[in-house]
Parts: C-alpha cells; structure tokens; sequence
C-alpha cells in the first residue's frame, strides 16, 4: 500500500510540475496576469508531495518490504538501521528520487520566501524549475521507477554492497545531492532572469543563499567522501582523480566560481553575463557528473554489458537543459548590459582572476575526465591520472591561492597597490622562509609539495589579514565567513602537501608479540582474535602504538567478512594526534603464519579535513550572515509598506 | 556606465554552447559504439620473442621460434588439456587444418597423459605442440589466457590474437586473416 501511494503521490508531483510550468509559462505572456498567482502555491505543493513519496520509500526500506523490486535488490533484513535508512538512497532510484525531492522541496521554499525578486522574473524561476525537475520526473516515472512491485515477494533482499555499509558512506552522498541539486535553483534563477532580462544585484542577492547553501554541501560532502576513501580503501590515498571524484569536484569548482562572481553583482552590480553562465554551468556540471558517473562511459572498457537506455535518457536530458540555457545565454546575454566599470587594480578585478582560474581548473578536470574517451575515439586507450591531474591543476591553483592573498585586502572599484603593499609583505614573507625553511630542512623534496606547503603557509595566514584594522565585534560575519573558508584551504594545502611529501610507509610480516616502528611511533601487535558484528565477522588485531616513547594507545585494524551480500573489508584503524595520523592495515596471514601488516605515518594529514570543514564552516558563517541580513532588510521594508498603509488609511 | 554599455563580441557567448556540443557530440559517440570487447594487443606487428620448447606429445615435435619463420603464414593456438573452451573449438581448428592452415600448439601447465587423452577425444590438428609449463611462451607472446589463437606471418611476426574460443562464425575472419599475413 505504501509503494502505491508513494507512486501515485510522485505522479501527482510530476502533474503539478506540468501545470507550474505552464502557468509560470502563460503568466509571462501578455495579458496572463490571472494565473501568476498559482505558481507559488503550485511549487509549494509539489514540494510537499515529492517529500510524501519519498519519505515512503523510506519507510518501505525501514520496514524491508521484500515485495517491492529495489528493497529487495538493496536492503536486507537483518541490516542494521542505520544502513536500512541509507539504502534508501545508495541506489540509481533511490538516489534520484532523492534528487527529485531535494529539487521539488528547494523549489517550494523559493516560492514561500523569496520576496525581494521582480515578481515576473520569480515566476520565469518557478517555471524553469519546472520544466528542469520534469525531465527528471520522466526519468523516474518512465525508467527507473523505485516503486516497482515484484511478481512474488522475494524470500530476502540481496543486502547493500559491503564498501557502502558505512557510516560516513550512509551520509555522504545525500550531502554532496544537496549540493548538486541546490544548484539546480541558481541554474533557474539564471534562466528566470535571463527570460526577463532581469540581471542585476536582486538577482544575485535571490541567488546567493542558495549557492552557498548548496557550496557548503558540496564541500562538506567532497571532505567526507575524501576521508571515506582514506579509511575504508585501506591504501592510505585520500584523493584519486578518478571520474566519480571529479564529478563532485567540477560542481564545487564552478559552484565556487559563482559564488564570488554573485558577490561582485550583489555588491557592485558588475559581471552581470558573467555570473548568469556561471549559474548556468554550475548545475550543468552537476548533471554532467551524474551523467558520466550513471551512464557507465567512462569505465565502459571494463564493464562488458553497458546497457546504455539510462545513458541515453540522461544524456538527452543533457542536450534539452544545458544545451537550451546556453542556448538561451547566448542569445539573451548581447542584450544583458556589462554593468558597472572597474579598474584593473581592484577587488573586482582580483575576482574576476580567480573565477578565471577556478574555471581553468574545471577545463582541466573536465578535459582529463574525458581525455580517454576522446583518445578512444582516435583509436587509443589512455588511462590519465594524477601525473597530469596534479602538476596541470597547480598551473592554475597556486596563482589563485598567491591571489586570494591579495585580493580580499583590495578596495572596489579601484585601488592602489601601495595601499597595501605593507600588510601583502606579511603572508608574502611566510612563504618565502616556508619556502626556504622546507628547501633547507628537506633538499630531496619534490617540487609541487614544496610549492603546496609553503603557499598553504602563505594563505593559512595572509586570510585573515583583511581583518585588521576593523572592529571585530562590528565586522559582519560575511567577512568572517571568507577569512574562515579562505584559512581552511590554506590550511587543507599545507595537509595535502605534508602528506604527499613526508608520509613514511612500513610493510610487515609480524607474529603476535612482534614490534616495528613507522615514523616516529613505535608497534607492538598484542593480538589476533576473531570478533562477530550484526552482519560480519572479522579477524582483529590488537595493536599498540607508542608516540615517541610516550603512553601507548591500541588500535584495532580488522578485516571484515560480510555475510549479506557475501564480501570482504578491510577495516583500519586509525590514531590520530596533532602532529599527523598512524594509519594501520591488517593483511592476510601468510604461508608461515605470521600477519601481513601495514603501517603509514602521514605527518599533519588531519589538517586536510579540518580545512576542508573549515572551508565548510566559513561558507556557514557568510549563510547565517547573509541570511541575517536578508531578513532584517525584508522586516524594514514590510514595515516601511506597514507604516504607510496606515498613513494613507489615515488620510 | 549603465544601460549604454557596449555590447559583447558574439562568438564568446556561444562559446559555452561550443564546447557543449563537442562534450555532447563525443559521449554520442562514446554511448553507441559498438561494445569493445577487443583489446588490441601491443604485440601485434612484433616479432616472436625466441624460444625452444620442448615436445609436449610423443607424436608430435617441439616447436621453437625458427619453425615458425617457414615463409608461410600459420596459426599458433594456445590451448590446454583442462580448458573447456578449447575442446569447444576443436572442431573449429580441425576444419581449418582441412582447408590446408597449418597450427602449432602451446601446450599450457599440462601433463602428457592428460593432453594425449584430450587430442584422442577431440583430435589432434597441430603439427607440432610445445610444452610451456611456467606459461612462459604465452606471456611472451601476450596471451592471458586459454584458448587463443595467433595468426603468425611467414617471417614470425604476430600479426592477430584471438582471444577466446574459435566459434565457427569466426572461421571466415581467421582465414581472411591469414590471406591478409600472406600479402
């Protein structure tokens, strides 16, 4: 009963959409005036039923409902909660019934509280939601429909895939969905306003909370995803460029292009065409990324049976949605005026550098994401990795990072550099004795992580610099928001870096009782004992390891034995200081029974997730207080409205 | 400056567009091809590495690199007694030996017992088989498996690998094959 209402709920959603779009449509035409007040109300409600369906399908997997085809196909009685839950969305339709809710329920929220938009360019923003969220209606309803019954109740679900039972797995991909799909609202922002040849600071204010709102996700759900693939691939890399990575990366890089270039129209109404597209690539990226993640294209060479129908249906999704707004970008934007002048020494200016850049590295994410592809098409297969990814992306990356120094300290419109030239020497002197420092103390180190520690050095301090001078108590927390998020990837570099450069690896074969050392930390293995969790077994190591003769600590590395689906895990165990992280892997046993054993000390790699929250934190911190801001100002002016109603009722 | 601005150049406004249709117009291509099951080897156009095996039946001479440099093109099948795919070709490889093809044989990791009652069952159409227990032969050739199937030119150069049992809708190609080795 619950998967038929889910259903019949969801196609109502989807008829909703139809009429909002029509509605939105014809009340844009001359003398259509009557229907411009049902918009609202229509999103809202299609925001409410999507919600209604999917919190149905939720509770088909929580009650494990064998009688419908993807419960069975995912979920499995004896999983534990929490990965009930999670299975939700850890599959194809699942996951984009999520992404139609995160999309119909951002849709519903635009109609209930944006006020400060041209009524007409708000309703072109509602029908273009519309007509984007359809598509995917189609998809659902008409391809991947996750109500689908099974003929015959199956005896028991096919469990989730062992990598995915994990927590930081059960939450990480719904994040970085919020982030792909909240785009979606500045992918129709752009288009509203490009139909009514809206483009200025109202547009960008409407458009700015929900591109950090959807920024915050996104990063907050690469960092996760990152440390998921540190601890659970059991090979001590945290970041891998591969296709699905950089699916989540170019949304976030043209995400963060955005936000920037939505502040300089905000604040100084400038860079008008410039922020519309980037509006439009943003979810453009995102949907590319599910595309090439979905479809299948990119790992076709090892997968033998491609079926390519749900390709096919993204990809003409594609054509009509990205293809029409650039479309409609390029026939609009001639007639979108450039807006205000600035000189090339200011903070506009510096802006416009790094949305340069940042869009310079998403050509070359973008480029090495399909390079094989395209190589195929001439007849050769490549495989492209980190030897391009890193030192192409440092091209663009370090000049950004020396620039984010700079730019924050400028004034708008036009400055001059020996305004400033006394507080840039400070963060351009930490790079330099970083620099000299790290040269002396290590000759042998590679140049790229030498470059990374000295400039994340640079940035961790020369980010709060725009800070001086101002009262802290009064400095708005916009500006907070950046010194945070601009020190956090500062900070995440420097973790990067020392990662790269210093980490130091120890493989051994050891018999219980045993000692090794990595780094600084001496080992000791206690133990191996078998240990049974809810739906695994494991074999468990128990090892202590001591900081440089100090108190030791016991980690416990396990590999796990998955009974539902059938599989194996490699559990590591990880101890964590400031100064870096002992990283420990339990291999198999050997012919001559002793335990094959891993060990890695990664000096300061913590740093790279707490910069990356950090990063996450300040995008939170500009969100509250742009927020603030936003209801204050719509508080004034209803009472402003409120004060004149009654004085003209007066007169 | 406001509503006066100058207007834009054209062509980098489409540009986006452009490089949308050309990522639209390459995963086109990319969705529809023909699955690609067929991995081309890099040893194709090189020559045989040099090797000397050893007679892997009583019947039957050794093979080494020198017998397969006679001027004209051959097959060089790598099979193996506990293969079941190769006795499925087997029939295959026979009809070809009819049509005049001569095939040398890589035994792999087999034993002489086991090999003689496989060539009695299903026949036995090599002229000569080589016995290559530590797989060296096939790794030096490139095969990552059991059966494939060289075609060889008459000077030792790999000029196809068929990898996987020889179907009998495969017979045509191999033979236009070994024609094109010829040339």
């Amino acid at each position: 009963m619950i998967a038929e209402i889910g259903l019949a709920v969801l196609w109502m959603a989807a008829a909703l959409a139809v009429l909002q779009l029509f509605a939105g449509f014809s009340a844009l035409r001359p003398g259509g005036k009557a229907l411009a007040g049902v918009v609202r109300p229509l999103a809202v409600m299609q925001g409410v039923l999507v919600a209604i369906s999917f919190l149905a399908l939720i509770d088909l997997f929580l009650e494990t409902d064998l009688s419908v085809k993807l419960v069975a196909a995912n979920s499995h009685s004896m999983k534990p909660f929490i990965f009930k839950l999670a299975g939700t969305w850890g599959n194809h339709e699942g996951s984009m019934l999520l992404w139609i809710t995160i999309m119909a329920v951002s849709g519903g929220v635009v109609a209930l509280v944006e006020k400060r938009l041209r009524e007409d360019t708000l309703i072109a923003t509602l029908a273009g939601q519309a007509f984007v969220s359809l598509g995917f209606y189609a998809f659902l309803l008409l391809s991947s429909n996750p109500f689908e019954r099974l003929p015959e109740p199956a005896p028991e679900g096919q469990g989730l895939n062992p990598l995915l039972q994990d927590i930081g797995l059960a939450f990480h991909p719904p994040t970085l969905y919020v982030g792909y799909v909240g785009l979606s609202v500045a992918f129709s922002f752009a288009i509203g306003a490009l139909i009514t040849r809206d483009v200025g600071p109202a547009f960008a204010r409407a458009m700015r909370p929900w591109v950090l709102g959807a920024w915050i996700f996104l990063t907050v759900g690469i960092t996760a995803g990152s440390y998921w693939a540190y601890y659970t691939l059991g090979w001590g890399g945290w970041w891998f460029w591969d296709p699905v990575e950089n699916a989540s990366l170019m949304p976030w890089l043209a995400a963060t292009a955005l936000l920037h270039s939505c502040s300089v129209l905000a604040s100084r109404n400038a860079l008008r065409a410039w922020t519309v597209m980037l509006g439009v690539i943003a979810f453009s990226m995102s949907m590319v990324g599910t595309f090439l993640v979905r479809s299948g294209i990119l790992t076709s060479v090892h997968a033998f049976a491609v079926d390519p129908e749900r390709g096919s249906f993204i990809l003409a999704l594609l054509a009509i949605y990205i293809g029409g707004a650039l479309a409609l970008f390029g026939i609009r934007a001639s007639t979108v005026t450039e807006g205000e002048r600035f000189s090339l020494f200011s903070r506009e200016a510096s802006l416009v550098f790094n949305n340069v850049m940042l869009c310079g590295i998403l050509g070359i994410v973008l480029l090495g994401t399909l390079y094989p592809l395209m190589t195929e098409a001439f007849g050769a297969k490549v495989s492209v990795g980190p030897p391009y990814f890193n030192p192409v992306s440092a091209i663009f990356a370090i000049p950004m990072m020396l620039m984010m120094g700079v730019g924050p300290l400028l004034r708008w419109r036009k400055d001059k550099p020996s305004r400033i030239t006394a507080t840039v020497a400070i963060p351009a002197l930490v790079v330099a004795l970083v620099l000299l420092a790290v040269v002396l103390m290590f000759p042998s180190i590679r140049i790229l992580p030498m470059l990374g520690i000295a400039v994340g050095a640079g940035l961790a301090v020369g980010s709060w610099l725009p800070l001086r001078g101002r009262n802290l108590r009064r400095t708005p927390f916009a500006v907070w928001g950046m010194v945070v998020a601009h020190c956090g990837l500062g900070v995440a570099l420097l973790g990067a870096a020392s990662e790269s450069a210093f980490s130091t690896e120890r493989l051994a074969a050891m018999n219980v009782g045993d000692t090794q050392s990595v780094g600084p930390i001496a080992l000791k293995l206690e133990k191996i004992e078998p240990v049974a969790g809810p739906n695994w077994t494991a074999i468990e190591a128990t090892v202590t390891a001591s900081y440089k003769g100090g108190t030791p600590v016991t980690l416990h590395p396990q590999a796990r034995t998955f009974t539902s689906p059938p599989g194996e895990r490699t559990e590591s165990a990880l101890h964590t200081r400031w100064t870096g992280q002992l990283y420990a892997v339990l291999g198999n046993e050997g012919d001559d029974g002793r335990w094959q054993m891993r060990f890695w000390w990664k000096p300061f790699v913590p740093l790279l997730w707490l910069g990356g929250l950090l990063v996450a934190f300040g995008g939170l911190l500009a969100l509250i207080g742009r927020v603030a801001q936003d209801v204050k100002r719509v508080r004034v002016n209803d009472k402003i409205a409120f004060r004149k109603t009654q004085q003209d009722m007066l007169k | 400056m406001t509503g006066e601005a100058p207007k834009r150049s054209g062509l980098a406004i489409w540009l986006p567009l452009a490089v949308f249709g050309a990522f639209f117009a390459l995963v086109i291509w990319g969705l529809y091809r023909p699955a690609d099951r067929e991995v081309a080897s890099a040893f194709i156009g090189k020559p045989l590495p040099q090797f000397n095996l050893p007679a892997a039946t009583e019947d039957r001479p050794g093979l080494s690199t020198a017998e397969m440099k006679a001027g004209k093109p051959r097959l060089l099948n790598v099979f193996a007694s506990w293969c079941v795919p190769c006795a499925v070709e087997a029939p295959q490889l026979e009809a070809l030996r009819q049509q005049g093809v001569e095939i040398d044989g890589v035994a792999i990791r087999d034993r002489s017992e086991d090999l003689n009652r496989f060539l009695a069952t299903y026949g036995n159409p090599f002229a000569r088989i080589g016995k290559d227990d530590l797989s060296e032969v096939q790794l030096g050739i490139g095969s990552s498996g059991v059966p494939e199937t060289f075609v060889i030119d008459g000077k030792g150069v790999i000029r196809h690998q068929h990898i996987g049992e020889i179907r009998p809708e495969d017979v045509p190609m191999i033979l236009e094959k070994l024609k094109e080795a010829q040339s």
